[in-house]
């Protein structure tokens, strides 16, 4: 689950995670950026918290078969200068602890899951993270570690292993972003982007007749209004507007776009909770 | 107000976490301050084109191009192409035309110079700080990337002057792999564990790009220097992005707090989006007379009732930000009707900014 920061990628992949609960399948839900908020959201669900330091040296004990040289080359001042030379390592190891936990016959031992849910980093460094096997790849050549990056982007790249959803608003930028991020993914990378949830969409509460009514009173009684009165008949203008705004945003992010784009409300609380992403989970079951 | 914040400083740094409009409110300073007859460049060193979204064009280079807009001074806007960018700081680093060309070709700085973590966030610094020595704008206007972690950016320079100390570096910069004994033996192991674990052609060239590199050490790290000098002069202002949402004011405290203690000279927050107060009362008899539908006035009652409980947590919010804040100033823009995209956007966000118009 990627998106433009800010769009509400964690409380989706959340809701994702729910929905697949409920089919029965056994979900992991992986954050990758920090974002402790999920466990607090989905307490029933198993979350894992990709650490870069800690799934490097998860990384090495597997690539060295050893976990005492595993950790005498972690320790190693030098070591951890060529390690942070490497730009692009963090998201190699970060994509391959990912991959670890959706394998069915783990690698690294654990728990098995049918699905692994990443609420992944915004659409640019997601699509570094993505690319991050292909370029370890074809750097390390014929090498393990080669070998291993070469097997997490034969992986990614394989839709009936990884889906990419993305998430959006139904405003200029996210949408327009959405769209570059759908066109970079298959020029880079030639993969698809499977769905695209554009959340938090207004309700069109009112009738075209209706606003033209309400905007009469407003300007009718200015001047003979108590202050609340004229604040409410504003806000439902203003959200009628909003609504209808956001509405062609998103007609016009299905027409640019390849993948299924599907809506799901505006929530209207300040902080959203567990029964919220109940909510927008059974959407999602809907609709995807 | 903004232009009070900016009065003689020579650039200004938009930073926040994702989503709150820092790539909106770069664009609305620099039009702002070009319309108070600055020359003023706007950077962004963000693919998603957002920057040029929000000026009305179609797409921008690694060159700063001129803006079509009314104004009293000049506004330009660039993209950065951190490959390009690390290309040109070779370029300009190298001893000699060898040195140069040995880096430009080696695989592992093709690759990595390409790749989108890291180098980005020092390359946005390194154009900063050219484009700052070359004295062409009274203001650079920076629009920082949408990492979660913010200050990568900021830390960027200093990482890579300090991995040039590193005696990662200078091991590879000794007559080809002989340079390991400089580090003794726990090295040499550390260096076959590698071998097995990586495959050695990638040493080889890892080897052949830290001794490429080496020519060119001395230089980085007075650049890396002088960008640090530059961020923490007067001469700079950093402005924190925020929306009063609870996430994004969490994270701007976090990020205040930061600055603070990195010494950064931080000027104050832009909170954008913030729904405007709700009078107090109930209008519900009045618009029952007004209407005189029944269905009509509950659901004009139900949106109300939405916008006063979100407008209540925004004030909460922000006041919460300001008691951390102290003394620095807070400038709130208005949730505008309209999503704020071009340079009409712009221009509303103008007044809210500025406190006052200037643009036509």
């Amino acid at each position: 689950m990627t998106g433009k920061g800010g769009v509400g990628k964690t409380t989706l992949a959340a809701a994702l995670a729910l929905a697949a609960a409920r089919q029965g399948r056994r979900v992991v839900l992986c954050e990758v950026a920090g974002q402790e908020r999920m466990r607090e959201l989905v307490p029933e669900l198993t979350t894992v918290s990709v650490d870069p330091e800690e799934a490097k040296q998860e990384w090495l004990r597997y690539q060295l078969k050893s976990g005492t040289l595993a950790s005498v080359l972690g320790g190693s001042r030098l070591f951890q200068y060529l390690t942070a030379a490497a730009p692009g390592l963090s998201e190699l190891v970060t994509i391959g602890k990912v991959w670890d936990l959706a394998q069915l016959e783990r690698r690294t031992g654990g728990t098995v899951f049918d699905v692994a849910i990443v609420d992944a980093p915004a659409t640019g460094h997601a699509l570094g993270m993505l690319r991050s096997p292909s370029t370890f790849a074809a750097v390390a050549g014929v090498g393990p570690v080669g070998r291993h990056a070469a097997t997490i982007d034969r992986s990614l790249r394989d839709p009936a292993h990884t889906a990419v959803v993305t998430a959006a608003l139904p405003e200029e930028m996210p949408v327009n972003e959405t769209v570059e991020f759908e066109r970079a993914l298959r020029r880079e990378l030639d993969m698809a982007v499977d769905a695209i949830v554009v959340n938090a969409v207004h309700p069109l509460r009112f009738r075209p007749e209706e606003i033209e009514r309400l905007d009469r009173a407003r300007v009718q009684n200015a001047a003979g209004h108590t202050p609340v009165t004229q604040a409410a008949l504003s806000s439902a203008l203003s959200e009628h507007r909003r609504a209808k705004g956001e509405h062609a945003q998103v007609r016009r992010l299905r027409r640019a776009a390849s993948a299924p784009v599907l809506t799901l409300p505006r929530i209207f609380e300040p902080e959203l909770g567990r029964e919220h992403v109940e909510r927008l989970s059974h959407e999602l079951e809907r609709k995807l | 107000m903004i232009d009070d914040w900016l009065e003689r400083k020579e650039v200004c740094i938009c930073a926040g976490s994702g989503g709150v409009g820092k790539t909106t409110t770069s664009a609305a300073i620099a039009l702002g301050m070009a319309a108070r007859g600055k020359k003023v460049a706007v950077l962004t060193i963000d693919p998603a084109k957002r920057l040029a979204n929000s000026l009305g064009l179609p797409e921008l280079g690694n060159e700063e191009r001129l803006v079509k807009a009314d104004v009293k001074g000049e506004l330009w806007a660039m993209m950065l192409d951190p490959k390009r960018t690390f290309d040109e700081v070779v370029e300009w680093h190298a001893p000699d035309e060898r040195a140069r060309d040995a880096v430009l070709s080696n695989r592992i700085y093709q690759e990595l110079s390409n790749a989108v973590a890291g180098s980005q966030e020092y390359m946005a610094m390194e154009k900063l700080y050219e484009l700052h020595q070359e004295g062409r704008y009274d203001l650079l206007v920076l629009d920082t990337p949408p990492t979660r972690n913010a200050l990568d950016f900021i830390d960027a320079p200093k990482k890579l002057a300090a991995f040039i100390d590193s005696r990662a570096l200078q091991m590879f910069t000794g007559p080809g792999l002989m340079g390991l004994k400089v580090l003794g033996r726990g090295s040499g192991m550390v260096f076959s564990v590698l071998k097995r674990a990586t495959g050695i052609d990638l040493l080889d060239d890892l080897s052949t790009f830290f001794a490429a590199f080496a020519g060119m050490t001395e230089g980085f790290r007075e650049r890396a220097e002088h960008v640090n000098a530059l961020l923490a002069d007067s001469r700079s202002a950093f402005v924190l992005v925020t929306s009063p949402r609870a996430g994004a004011v969490d994270e701007a405290g976090w990020f205040h707090h930061r600055l603070l203690d990195a010494g950064l000279p931080f000027a104050g927050v832009v909170a954008n989006r913030v729904r405007r107060e709700v009078p107090k009362g109930d209008p519900s008899a009045e618009l029952g007379d007004l209407l005189g539908d029944d269905a009509l006035v509950r659901r004009v009652l139900k949106t109300f009732e939405e916008e006063r409980r979100l407008a209540a947590q925004d004030r909460a919010n922000l006041a919460a930000l300001k008691k951390l804040l102290g003394r620095k100033p807070m400038i709130e823009v208005p949730h505008l009707d309209d999503d704020v995209h071009d340079l009409d956007g712009l221009r509303r966000m103008d007044t809210h900014l500025f406190g006052r118009a200037t643009l036509a």
